[in-house]
């Protein structure tokens, strides 16, 4: 009998192709690269080399791409370059492509996902730090530098230090209105940025267990923004019914041998963690940050926190520098905190459902500030059209755009002016993130269509249970 | 990439905590090609106002840091995202190792594949090195074997991987330690390709099976 091994353990084994000090050469079944990749391929253009294995490497147009006036050239020759070059290396090397005019582009995370292609098991590497979003899956999904990247295209291998195994339960009811994003940040606002750093988290528990696919993506997604090098969620009914027919997963018999593997595919019992951590789902409320760091998150109902009584010195004068960046006063309510626009998008929460969830607060209302609502890919964008939920956006005011990384990164223009403030549902609210100057504030879907609908930062349970009522 | 043991190098102290990559490099600058040099955009918005003018009482920006090569800093330094330009950053503005208590794991593997040193020190010796270093910058030595940084009369020892280490004392990157390992993996593709084919997808699966 073997010792009982946790997800974790299992799906770091099966990729190892040999060991060297303390790092392991793992396979990589799934190699995402979009523009930005770029420095990679100019590398292994230098070295005269291959890529190793076109058929497991998948380009996406989304980082620079522009949101809008697709049927025109790129305007900025810069970005109409890395695009252009992204195809070409994609036709040099024989790669598929979601290129900017595909059906099937998107932003990596959740183009990816969708096609099937990102399956329990599987390795998944991008050159992007949100690639722990794969681990929703069951997968092994972490984020790797140009230098990687072009290693993993000349090689399909990766060396990676193991992390440590850490289990996140969350437990219990999640209140009306509380959603992954919510659970998300209140655990990094309690571990901190760096909590979970050098481990690969595993989040279970019954509140886990009950998130829809979409939720347990947005939950991995933000799994870096807690130190973690990936966070993982076992695969189950939900993972594969969600998965069953698309256009990459396994068919017929194949899909028989693949569920054979994947049924196996959870924490022996009796596995040891190196670290357990839990939190009670009934505790955590609507989530918004004040700070320049995810982990400065609180409940909306709390106020901004006041660092003259905060004992720890290199705390308080991060609080301050934190607060005089993002122009808060301590000890106000964040709740009634005026934004200047709203931003729904990015890889974090712009899948059908966290739309759907935006347009049931938006649903004939009005937004008092600008907002521009990103889908997180073009698929996603045409079922929300199918639905409506574009006319509902529409008829608030706010713009509604192609997909795209956009005001998530703030690297194709779309970006948040300097002092303007943006409540946003992306993953990252560090200094500068959006645009120079721009201050964010992270929340769920729910939370900034509330915010476009008042104008100011609120809490968005008033407005559903009017629409449950 | 050539290797290095011992470098020379005037310290420059940034007492900050949590510089992330997106402080070291605006992503607006990440489209440009790196043959024109990233080292102009290094911290580019903490060290310049609105106006896009320096801000001279920044650390980088006094004229006594110039050539400034080591930088020692706080906690979590370079955590955020993937992006290696964050690297290229502060290799091209000419520094050669970071020292602070914490790195983003990502971070201190980009600075390690292109020779610069993430020097982790301990919280206790990171504010000795800012407070000796808080008079303006000082000459400084780090040296890789000894695995220690020696600066205004303190010596600090340092955390290093034995793969780090010989990687930058070499000037390998992963490609060249891995064609070591090029049969491992052929074979570990063949055993996988075998067991479940399915695992390459689609169009390609012809392949996957080869
Ligand atoms: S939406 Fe933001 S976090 Fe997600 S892949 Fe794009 S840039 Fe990265």
């Amino acid at each position: 009998m073997t010792a009982p091994r946790t997800l974790f353990a299992k799906l770091w084994e099966a990729h190892v192709v040999t060991s060297a000090g303390d790092k392991d050469l793992l396979w990589v079944d799934r190699h995402f690269v979009h523009e930005g990749s770029h420095h990679a391929f100019a590398k292994l253009a230098d070295r005269g080399l291959p890529v190793a294995e076109p058929g497991l490497t998948f380009g996406v147009a989304d980082h620079y791409v522009p949101t809008r006036h697709r049927d025109r050239p790129i305007a900025d020759p810069d970005i109409a370059r890395m695009v252009r070059t992204l195809e070409e290396n994609a036709a040099t090397h024989g790669f598929s492509l979601f290129g900017l005019h595909d059906s099937r582009q998107g932003i990596v995370h959740v183009a990816g996902p969708e096609a099937g292609l990102t399956l329990p098991g599987c390795l998944v590497v991008c050159g992007d730090s949100h690639t722990s979003t794969h681990g929703a899956f069951g997968a092994l999904g972490f984020g790797i530098g140009a230098t990687e990247v072009a290693h993993v295209l000349a090689t399909q291998t990766v060396w990676q230090k193991r992390p440590k195994a850490m289990r996140l339960t969350i437990d219990g009811p999640l209140a009306p209105g509380v959603g992954a994003k919510d659970m998300a940040l209140a655990w990094i606002a309690k571990l901190g940025a760096d909590g979970a750093r050098g481990h690969a988290v595993e989040y279970a528990g019954s509140a886990v267990r009950g998130l829809s696919m979409a939720g347990r993506m947005t939950l991995c997604n933000l799994s870096i923004e807690g130190g973690a090098r990936m966070g993982l969620v076992a695969p189950d009914a939900t993972t594969f019914d969600w998965l069953a027919g698309r256009a990459s997963a396994p068919r017929g018999a194949d899909w028989d041998a693949a569920m054979a593997w994947w049924a196996d595919l959870a924490t022996d019992a009796g596995a040891a963690y190196d670290r357990e951590v839990t939190l009670d789902a009934a505790e955590i409320a609507p989530v918004v940050t004040w700070g320049t760091s995810p982990e400065d998150a609180a409940p909306i109902t709390a106020t901004v926190p006041d660092p003259a009584k905060e004992a720890d010195p290199a705390r308080a004068e991060k609080i301050r520098a934190a607060l005089d960046y993002m122009g808060l006063v301590p000890g106000r309510p964040l709740e009634g905190t005026p934004v200047d626009r709203i931003f729904i998008g990015s890889c974090t929460n712009a899948r059908l459902e966290d739309l759907r969830a935006a347009a049931s607060v938006l649903k004939g209302r009005e937004a008092r500030v600008p907002g521009t609502i990103s889908p997180g890919s073009s698929a996603v964008k045409r079922q929300a059209e199918e639905e409506g939920l574009d006319a509902i956006f529409r008829a608030a005011g706010l713009d509604w755009v192609e997909s795209g990384c956009s005001m998530c990164v703030g690297m194709n223009g779309d970006h948040v002016n300097p002092g303007e403030r943006c409540a946003s549902t992306t993953n990252r609210n560090f200094r500068g993130r959006q645009g120079p100057g721009a201050r964010t504030h992270l929340m769920s879907p729910v939370m900034a269509a509330a915010a476009a609908v008042t104008g100011t930062l609120t809490d968005a349970r008033p407005f559903l249970k009017e629409r449950a009522a | 990439m050539t290797g290095w043991r011992r470098h020379e190098g005037l310290a420059v102290a940034l007492p900050v905590e949590g510089i992330d990559t997106d402080q070291l490099i605006p992503a607006r600058f990440m489209s440009r090609p790196r043959s024109a040099g990233y080292g102009g955009y290094l911290l580019h918005d903490m060290r310049r106002d609105a106006e896009g003018h320096p801000v001279p009482a920044f650390p980088l920006e006094r004229p006594e840091t110039a050539g400034a090569s080591i930088l020692v800093t706080r906690r979590n330094f370079g955590g955020g995202s993937s992006r290696e330009a964050a690297v290229y950053a502060l290799i091209d503005a000419g520094f050669r190792a970071v020292v602070a208590p914490s790195f983003g794991d990502i971070f201190a593997g980009n600075a390690v594949n292109n020779g610069l040193l993430p020097a982790q020190v301990s919280a206790e010796d990171a504010e000795r090195l800012l407070a000796a270093l808080a008079a303006g910058p000082l000459g400084a030595e780090v040296d890789i074997d000894a695995g220690a940084v020696t600066l205004g009369g303190l010596a600090c020892p340092f955390a290093l991987s034995e793969a780090q280490r010989e990687k930058l004392v070499n000037g390998w990157d992963d490609i060249d330690v891995t064609r070591r390992h090029e049969e491992a993996i052929a074979a570990h593709r063949a055993a996988l390709a075998a067991a479940r084919p399915w695992l390459w997808p689609g169009a390609t699966r012809d392949q996957g099976a080869r």
